[in-house]
């Protein structure tokens, strides 16, 4: 089959801004995204990874190398920070992006996710949490090929991380959708994801790919996502290399 | 507004007259100063009136209001406001919708920044007057050389304004827009206008007031309808009650405006925020 996305990156660098100098960033990447696969995109913060995720998503163009898509390649992109339009009412948001005609798509989303009874709510109005949901059923709605997460469940209470990636691992059953999710946390990573690739050093480069054997009820379980996790461990701390840092994040 | 307040008669328990009589006279406190201030102006009209002696130099209230009466009874009063309005609307929306189309381009464009910024000095610093005399010499003593030339006044100023709410643009929001594909015209109305609503309705407050004293000017220098060619009228039959009337009238309106278009139109666009 031909690969849904395919990055073939040679380098990426940040010019100089004021007193900080050039930096390379990125080095010597190649990225297969095949159809449907779900992918971890693992690596220590400031490592390079929203950057890395920002070229694949094509929005950024500066960089030596070459991006090939397939079409449609559509691409829902779930930011950090949710980005929703504050102004907007929860159905908005979703409806902006969705375009004419979707409206059914919309409510079905709203109620997948949960918000049904926040669909009316401006999106300044919404907790940290409801905002992540909406911003990944704004992503899901355009029923994209791939699916980009940019550690969204970061600085939630573990409950509500829990729950919206039980959320997420649904709604990614129910549909073919590739994905591509950034995070820090391991065990985020095998739950969610079917090959765990490892972004580190200076520049960042791919410095593993590991598949995630578990089957759909087992990613539910959080002692096989455990089990996993720690076997896993040794192998990834090792691809990550030197930095203490890391080791110490991806343990807890 | 708020209506009646019945909050300070409950906190204050134990004081008499004063909380318990404002609340009798269903007044909401904070209007007391607003009230107390007209009440003034008014006070001290009737004063000077009272110690000028001379009704056609310092007409008191009373006459001003007999002006206006005579004036709205015969038509011409609403005549001339009309006509008036008709001008400031035409001229505040050119001046808004060039001015903020401007200040989006320059201030998402530095180029266009660098180019636009001789010509905004020019304009900024050009007085009234010459654009308004410029004007009626080089288009003529007709409609459209009236409004073109307030307009010309008025767009500088929403274009400076704009400028800074397009620097401020979030670039997440645009990369957001740009990554689910968003049409022009969709990141346009969604996107962009409600991040520069704040310095669209700042632009609007400040131009309003500018356009209409504008518009006076040159309804005085060159249009035979409207408050500023009524004032000339007045002006030179040293008519002092008639022009109090027909200005009055016309801040009314104004004040109108504010209170019945621009403040709900405010209220409206900012309910989402918390």
């Amino acid at each position: 089959m031909a690969p849904l996305l395919e990055l073939e990156l040679d380098q990426k660098t940040f010019p100089a801004a004021g007193e900080a100098p050039a930096r390379r960033v990125l080095a010597n990447i190649h990225l297969t995204l095949e159809p449907g696969a779900r992918v971890a995109l693992l690596g220590p913060s400031g490592g390079g990874k929203t950057t890395l995720l920002n070229l694949v998503a094509g929005l950024d163009a500066d960089y030596a190398g070459r991006l090939t898509t397939a079409e449609p390649c559509r691409i829902g992109y779930v930011f950090q920070e949710a980005r929703l339009l504050a102004w907007r009412s929860v159905r908005d948001n979703l409806r902006l992006v969705a375009g004419a005609g979707a409206e059914d798509a919309v409510e079905r989303l709203i109620v997948e996710v949960g918000l049904q009874d926040a669909a009316r709510t401006y999106a300044s109005r919404l907790s940290l949490g409801m905002a992540r949901r909406a911003a990944i059923a704004r992503a899901l709605v355009i029923e994209p090929e791939l699916l980009v997460l940019d550690e969204p469940f970061v600085s939630l209470d573990p409950a509500t991380a829990m729950r919206l990636r039980l959320l997420l691992l649904d709604a990614l059953d129910r549909r073919r959708t590739a994905m591509l999710f950034v995070t820090h946390e391991l065990g985020e990573a095998v739950m969610l994801a079917e090959r765990i690739i490892v972004l580190a050093g200076e520049p960042g480069r791919l410095q593993g790919s590991f598949a995630v054997a578990l089957g759909p009820a087992e990613r539910r379980d959080p002692e096989r996502v455990d089990a996993e996790r720690r076997a896993l461990l040794p192998r990834v701390t090792a691809a990550m290399g030197e930095s203490a840092a890391i080791r110490s994040r991806t343990a807890c | 507004m708020a209506g009646v307040i019945r909050g300070p008669t409950r906190l204050s328990e134990g004081r008499p007259a004063a909380a318990t009589a404002a609340t009798r006279v269903w007044l909401p406190p904070a209007l007391l100063p607003t009230v107390l201030s007209f009440a003034a102006i008014l006070l001290l009209w009737v004063v000077a009136a009272g110690i000028a002696q001379n009704p056609r130099l310092m007409p008191g209230p009373g006459l001003v209001m007999e002006r206006l009466a005579e004036g709205w009874a015969s038509g011409d009063l609403q005549h001339h406001l009309m006509a008036t309005l008709a001008r400031v609307a035409a001229a505040f929306l050119l001046a808004m919708s060039i001015g903020t189309a401007i200040g989006i381009l320059m201030g998402r464009s530095l180029l266009a920044d660098r180019l636009g910024q001789p010509w905004l000095l020019l304009f900024l610093n050009m007085p009234a007057l010459v654009v308004i005399i410029l004007a009626y010499i080089w288009i003529g003593l007709v409609e459209a050389a009236a409004i073109f030339a307030v307009a010309i006044n008025k767009i500088p100023n929403v274009a400076v304004t704009v400028r800074e709410g397009a620097k401020a643009l979030d670039p997440d929001l645009a990369q957001m827009a740009r990554v689910f594909r968003l049409g022009r015209g969709t990141v346009l109305r969604h996107v962009v206008l409600p991040q520069l609503y704040p310095y669209i309705a700042a632009a609007a407050r400040s131009g309003l007031a500018l356009v209409w004293k504008i518009v006076l000017v040159v309804e005085l220098l060159g249009r035979s309808s409207g408050i500023g060619f009524k004032l000339g009228l007045f002006f030179q039959f040293f008519d002092v009650a008639s022009i109090l009337a027909y200005a009055l009238a016309f801040i009314a309106i104004v004040q109108l405006i504010e209170w019945g278009i621009l403040q709900p139109l405010d209220r409206a666009a900012n309910r989402w925020r918390r």
